[in-house]
C-alpha cells in the first residue's frame, strides 16, 4: 500500500438526459476506510466505477495512485475455478511457486475455509463466496479495494459475521477501501468515514468521521449514534434536539 | 440437469422393455401378420448381422461412416468455434453476418446434396460436407451466443486481476462458454450422424447409409434392419461419450443451476 489515495475534483457525469455527478468532489487518503450511503439510484456505484477507470467523466479530474481489486455486488467468482484457484488469481505476480502455495493457505486460513480449497463456487453457500471474494481481493500486492455492497445478497447474521471478519482482515493487511452500501449500520461499523450522498444529481449531503479504533461492534454506543444521525440526515429518523420548526 | 436418485432395480425397467418389444416382434413375424419379404423375423435379422460381421461389411461401413462423421464435425468445430468467438465479440460483423448465419441454419443441410454429388462426386469429400454444412452454423451461432451471455463481471474481474489477450481468452472467455458450447456440439453431433446416413444413401459407394439403401435394393429386408439398428447404436454412443464431457468438474457450474 504505498502512497495510495484516490481523489476526485469537481467530476460531473450524464448519461444521456440523467445527471448523475454534478461538481462532485473527494478525497480518499492512504490507509482510510471510506464509506457511502444515500438513497438507492443516486450514483453510489458510479463513484466506484469512476475510481476504477471503467466509467469516464463528463468534466473533472479523477486520480487514482495505486493498484485497485473491485469486489462485486453479484457474484464475480469465477465459476469454472475452484476457490484455491480463484484466489490464487490474486497472487499471480507472485513468481515463486512455494511463496504462492504459503499465501494461498494463507489466506484459506484468513476466512476460515481451511478444507475448501478444491470446492467450486456453486459447491459454497453465499456467505461462504462472499468471503472467497474477499480473500480473492486481498490477496497479494494491492493498494485499494472498492466494495460494492459486497454484503447485500447475505442474511443478517452472516452479514455481521462477515463484516467482522473484513474488519479483522483489513487489521492483517490494511489497503485504503472504499465501500459503497444502503446499509448505514455496515457503514458506520467499518468505516472511519461516512459519506451520505443526495438524490441525484449526487452531492455529499453531510460527512461523519468516527474516530474509533477497527474493528467495533455493531452495538458500539458511537456506531449506534453515527446510525442515528445518517438516517436523520437521509431523512428517515426524528432528531429529537435538533427539531426544524 | 438434475439426477434422479432411483432404486437399481429401476435400471432393469429398460432392458424389460427391450425384451417385451423383442417378443412382440418375433410374434408379429411368427403369425404372419405381414408378408416375410416386408416384415424380416428376429432369427433373420440375427442371422444377417451375423454375415455381416463374418464378410467384415459391418465393420467396413462402421468406419467409414464414423471416419466422415468425426472429420465433418471436427472440421465445423474448429473453423466454426473461432468465427462464433469473433462474431461475439465484434458487433458490426455480427450485424453484417448474421442474417446469412440464420439463413444457412436454417436450409437443410440435405438441399445439398445434388451441388455436393456435382462438386465432389462419390465418396468421403461430399458426405464430409454436408456434415460439415450441417453442423457448422450451429456451431458458430451458439458460440456467439455463449459469448454474448458471458456475464460482464467476469471481463472486469479479468482486467483488475491482470488477465490480458492470451490469458483472457484461455483463462476466461473459453472456460465461460465451455458449458453452452458442449451442450451445442452434442446436438451438433446427432445432427452430424443423422445427416452421415442421408449423404452415403445417395453419394456414397459404402458407410451404413450406403448400406441399407443397398439392402433395400436387393430387398434384402433383414441387413436393412441390421443397419437400423447398427446406426442407432452408434447414435446413441456418440451422445453418451460427449455427455462425458459435461462431467469435467470445470463446466459441471454450467449445468448445476
Amino acid at each position: 500500500m504505498r502512497d495510495s489515495h484516490l481523489s476526485m475534483e469537481r467530476v460531473s457525469l450524464s448519461f444521456g438526459a440523467v445527471e448523475v455527478l454534478r461538481d462532485f468532489s473527494l478525497e480518499v487518503g492512504e490507509g482510510e476506510f471510506v464509506a457511502v450511503v444515500g438513497p438507492s439510484g443516486c450514483g453510489k456505484t458510479t463513484l466506484l466505477n469512476l475510481f476504477s477507470g471503467f466509467t469516464r467523466p463528463s468534466a473533472g479530474l479523477v486520480r487514482c495512485n495505486g493498484r485497485i481489486r473491485m469486489v462485486f455486488q453479484h457474484d464475480g467468482l469465477f465459476p469454472w475455478r475452484t476457490v484455491a484457484e480463484n484466489i490464487s488469481m490474486g497472487l499471480r505476480e507472485v513468481r515463486d511457486v512455494q511463496e504462492r502455495a504459503r499465501q494461498l493457505k494463507e489466506m484459506l486460513a484468513l476466512i476460515g475455509l481451511e478444507g475448501f480449497g478444491e470446492h467450486y463456487p456453486h459447491q459454497l453457500s453465499g456467505g461462504m463466496r462472499q468471503r472467497v471474494e474477499l480473500a480473492r481481493a486481498l490477496a497479494g500486492e494491492t493498494d485499494i479495494l472498492l466494495l460494492d455492497e459486497p454484503f447485500s445478497a447475505l442474511d443478517y447474521l452472516t452479514r455481521l459475521r462477515l463484516r467482522k471478519e473484513l474488519a479483522r482482515m483489513l487489521r492483517e493487511r490494511p489497503r485504503t477501501v472504499v465501500l459503497v452500501t444502503h446499509d448505514t449500520e455496515e457503514a458506520a461499523q467499518l468505516a472511519d468515514r461516512v459519506i451520505v450522498l443526495s438524490e441525484r444529481p449526487a452531492h455529499i449531503r453531510c460527512e461523519l468521521t468516527l474516530g474509533l479504533e477497527r474493528p467495533r461492534d455493531a452495538t458500539n454506543p458511537q456506531v449506534v449514534e453515527a446510525v442515528h444521525r445518517i438516517l436523520t440526515e437521509l431523512g428517515l429518523e426524528h432528531d429529537p434536539e435538533n427539531v426544524l420548526v | 440437469m438434475r439426477e434422479e436418485r432411483l432404486p437399481g432395480s429401476t435400471r432393469l425397467l429398460p432392458l424389460a422393455v427391450l425384451v417385451a418389444a423383442l417378443l412382440l416382434w418375433s410374434a408379429l413375424s411368427s403369425f404372419r401378420v405381414f408378408p416375410e419379404s416386408l416384415f424380416p423375423s428376429p432369427q433373420s435379422v440375427a442371422r444377417g448381422f451375423w454375415e455381416e460381421i463374418r464378410t467384415g461389411r459391418l465393420f467396413n461401413d462402421m468406419v467409414a461412416s464414423l471416419f466422415r462423421v468425426t472429420s465433418g464435425f471436427l472440421l465445423a468445430v474448429f473453423l466454426g468455434t473461432p468465427l462464433g468467438l469473433w462474431l461475439g465479440y465484434r458487433a458490426r460483423a455480427r450485424a453484417a453476418l448474421l442474417p446469412a448465419l440464420n439463413f444457412f441454419r436454417n436450409l437443410s443441410p440435405l438441399a445439398w446434396i445434388p451441388f455436393a454429388i456435382l462438386w465432389f462426386g462419390i465418396g468421403d469429400v461430399p458426405a464430409i460436407f454436408l456434415i460439415f454444412m450441417a453442423s457448422f452454423f450451429p456451431v458458430v451461432l451458439a458460440t456467439m451466443a455463449a459469448y454474448a451471455s458471458i456475464p460482464s463481471v467476469y471481463f472486469r474481474v479479468a482486467e483488475n486481476y491482470g488477465f490480458r489477450n492470451r490469458a483472457l481468452l484461455l483463462e476466461v472467455t473459453l472456460p465461460a462458454i465451455m458449458p453452452e458450447v458442449i451442450t451445442a456440439l452434442r446436438v451438433t453431433a446427432g445432427l452430424s450422424w443423422l445427416v452421415v446416413v442421408a449423404a452415403e444413401m445417395i453419394a456414397g459407394r459404402d458407410g451404413l447409409g450406403f448400406a441399407i439403401w443397398d439392402a433395400r435394393n436387393g430387398l434384402r429386408m433383414d441387413l436393412l434392419v441390421v443397419g437400423m439398428i447398427v446406426i442407432g447404436l452408434i447414435g446413441v454412443f456418440i451422445d453418451r461419450l460427449l455427455v462425458q464431457l459435461t462431467r469435467i468438474p470445470s463446466v459441471r457450474w454450467g449445468y448445476e443451476r
